[in-house]
């Protein structure tokens, strides 16, 4: 038995969350293989390799796999996947878009976002938008398992030497084409992985008084999200959204502001290790879940909590 | 052009689910159900797009047991000028909809499959993109937008980084995020309309695809409990608690 675990990278770094699905996958089985796939990726594939729980890399590089399009990626990963009991990826969008293609061709039925190992075959997943966790069990022969990345600690990254092979690449699909990537640059914490989450919600008014969330948010070096309610009426782009069908994240700390809570968003951050909530509504949903509401007005609330943070002699990085 | 769109009957997004005591699942019985909301979104990009006259058909699908048809009911009364539903009683996963789903696609021959990007009660995210894998068709996930070219789409994808923008070939499917569009709700004329739309019932034992679970569902339990917090009275009061109780800044 051995797990191949498909690498999500940008071709020249690894994205974050394969360490942390290194770990999930590492849980499944030791006999971990990493599959990369991508253009020029060289370095992803070294740093891969030292990575020790690491066992052995396999390398597919050619420009078809510049931009990660699934009806690629596909057939590249069935070739390399006869020698496995498992496949799995991580489960934020790359994963997501790419593992259930991969599972219809080798006929099985995928187990999405498990958050937890516990034997082989059977694993803990939300459903529900995490309103109850589900404990399943796979029959298929050979497995596709997606992983939530935040509910596994990322692997360490040096002091591994695993093995490095290439491998051919696959039949090119011209189903589809890459046009655009509009990424939004940010030298602040990335969402998924920051200590520190501040988000807003409807309660902010506009886009323009995000400006009050972007200043504690420099102070304390954390990251900005946002209920959907926010991104929807167009006051922060869609890669800040917090909830069921945006990002998990699982910060140390979490301050929700003027977010009334619906299920769908507390699905995103109701893990984390201490909430704040600050909402002028004291009956909001959001208070069930905070370690220390502040039913207050927030434009006066987050000028002050700026002035209390700036009086603190140090705050944690 | 022809768009078939997939509808999924879920308990009602505004619903605190509740797990049954025994552990064997979700309580649904007195429970307020409705379509997969993402999927509302599916069937009102592809009305629209028959409004903007590049489709001239609306074919709205739902699988499953026999009150699923009133997804099908609701797509017919927002525009949808023809309904399948195709039985199929107990649970029944992603793999198995979507080699239900291909032989729809094989006997209505649609140019486009539009469905919502994930349902809201397995939160599974994998159909539309396993039944693009069975067809051998270009896939498009997450769309917050949709443009219709000759023999194309260009599609803008909500992704973790931001938005990334990809043409696929017609034909071609499309799983839809929530910002795509705003959906419509049915009139009441509509609703009664609808009535008299044609409603075709298939088994999907007839179909030949073996749809028993591959995954045993061994548990289904509550998330544990987080403690019950305290209420601060003032912005001091927070940040003495966060720096001396909880450590966290």
């Amino acid at each position: 038995m051995s797990v191949l675990l498909i690498a999500e990278h940008n071709n020249k770094e690894i994205k974050p969350f394969t360490l942390n699905a290194i770990t999930a996958a590492s849980q499944i089985d030791q006999d971990l293989h990493v599959l990369v796939i991508g253009h020029s990726c060289e370095l992803v594939v070294k740093s891969i390799s030292e990575v020790p729980n690491v066992k052995k890399v396999i390398h597919v590089d050619d420009e078809i796999y510049e931009n990660f399009l699934p009806e690629n990626f596909t057939p590249a990963v069935i070739k390399n996947s006869k020698n496995y009991s498992h496949i799995v990826c991580s489960a934020n969008t790359f994963g997501k878009n790419l593992m259930p293609r991969i599972a219809a061709l080798l006929d099985t039925s995928q187990v999405s976002d498990i958050i937890k190992v516990i034997s082989a075959d059977t694993f803990l997943r939300p459903i529900y938008a995490g309103n109850a966790f589900a404990t399943v069990k796979s029959t298929d022969v050979k497995k596709c398992i997606t992983i939530r990345p935040t509910s596994f600690d990322p692997a360490t990254t040096t002091g591994g030497t695993a093995e490095i092979v290439k491998a051919e690449k696959s039949e090119v699909s011209n189903l589809t084409k890459f046009i655009k990537r509009e990424e939004v640059k940010s030298d602040r914490p990335e969402l998924g992985t920051a200590r520190v989450v501040i988000s807003g919600g409807r309660g902010m008014g506009s886009g323009d008084n995000f400006k009050l969330i972007t200043a504690i948010a420099d102070k304390l070096n954390a990251a900005i999200g946002a209920s959907r309610a926010a991104v929807d009426a167009g006051y922060i782009t869609n890669d800040h959204q917090v909830g069921q069908t945006g990002k998990v994240v699982v910060p140390d700390l979490y301050i929700a502001v003027g977010i009334s809570g619906a299920i769908q968003h507390l699905a995103g951050m109701k893990e984390s290790k201490i909430i704040v909530a600050i909402n002028k509504d004291g009956e909001a949903p959001i208070f069930s879940v905070a370690d220390y509401g502040l039913e207050a007005d927030l434009f006066e609330a987050l000028p002050q909590l700026l002035e209390e943070l700036n009086k603190l002699n140090t705050i944690q990085k | 052009m022809k768009i078939l769109v997939a509808v999924k009957r879920v308990i009602d997004y505004n619903v605190q689910v509740r797990v049954k005591e025994d552990g064997t699942g979700i309580v649904t019985d007195n429970v307020k159900m409705s379509t997969n909301p993402p999927d509302d979104n599916a069937i009102e990009e592809a009305v629209k797009i028959k409004e903007s006259g590049k489709a001239k058909e609306v074919v709205a699908v739902t699988i499953g047991e026999d009150k699923a048809q009133e997804t099908v009911r609701k797509a017919l009364a927002v525009g949808a000028d023809k309904g399948i539903h195709v039985k199929v009683d107990g649970i029944i996963e992603p793999l198995a909809v979507s080699k239900i789903l291909q032989k729809i696609v094989e006997k209505e021959k649609p140019d486009l499959v539009f469905m919502g990007k994930q349902a809201i009660d397995d939160d599974c995210n994998q159909t539309g993109q396993m039944l693009a894998a069975l067809l051998n068709w270009p896939q498009a996930t997450f769309a917050s937008k949709i443009e219709v070219k000759d023999k194309s789409l260009e599609v803008t994808r909500e992704v973790d980084e931001g938005l990334e923008t990809i043409e696929t070939n017609i034909p071609s499917i499309v799983t839809c995020d929530l910002r795509l569009n705003e959906p419509r709700y049915a009139s009441l004329p509509n609703i009664m309309k609808a009535k008299k739309k044609p409603l075709e019932q298939i088994n999907a034992s007839d179909l030949g695809i073996d749809t028993k679970p591959r995954i045993e569902q061994i548990k289904v339990e509550e998330p544990p409990k987080r403690k019950a917090g305290i209420k601060v009275s003032n912005v001091e009061e927070l940040v003495q608690k966060l720096k001396n109780e909880a450590k966290v800044i």
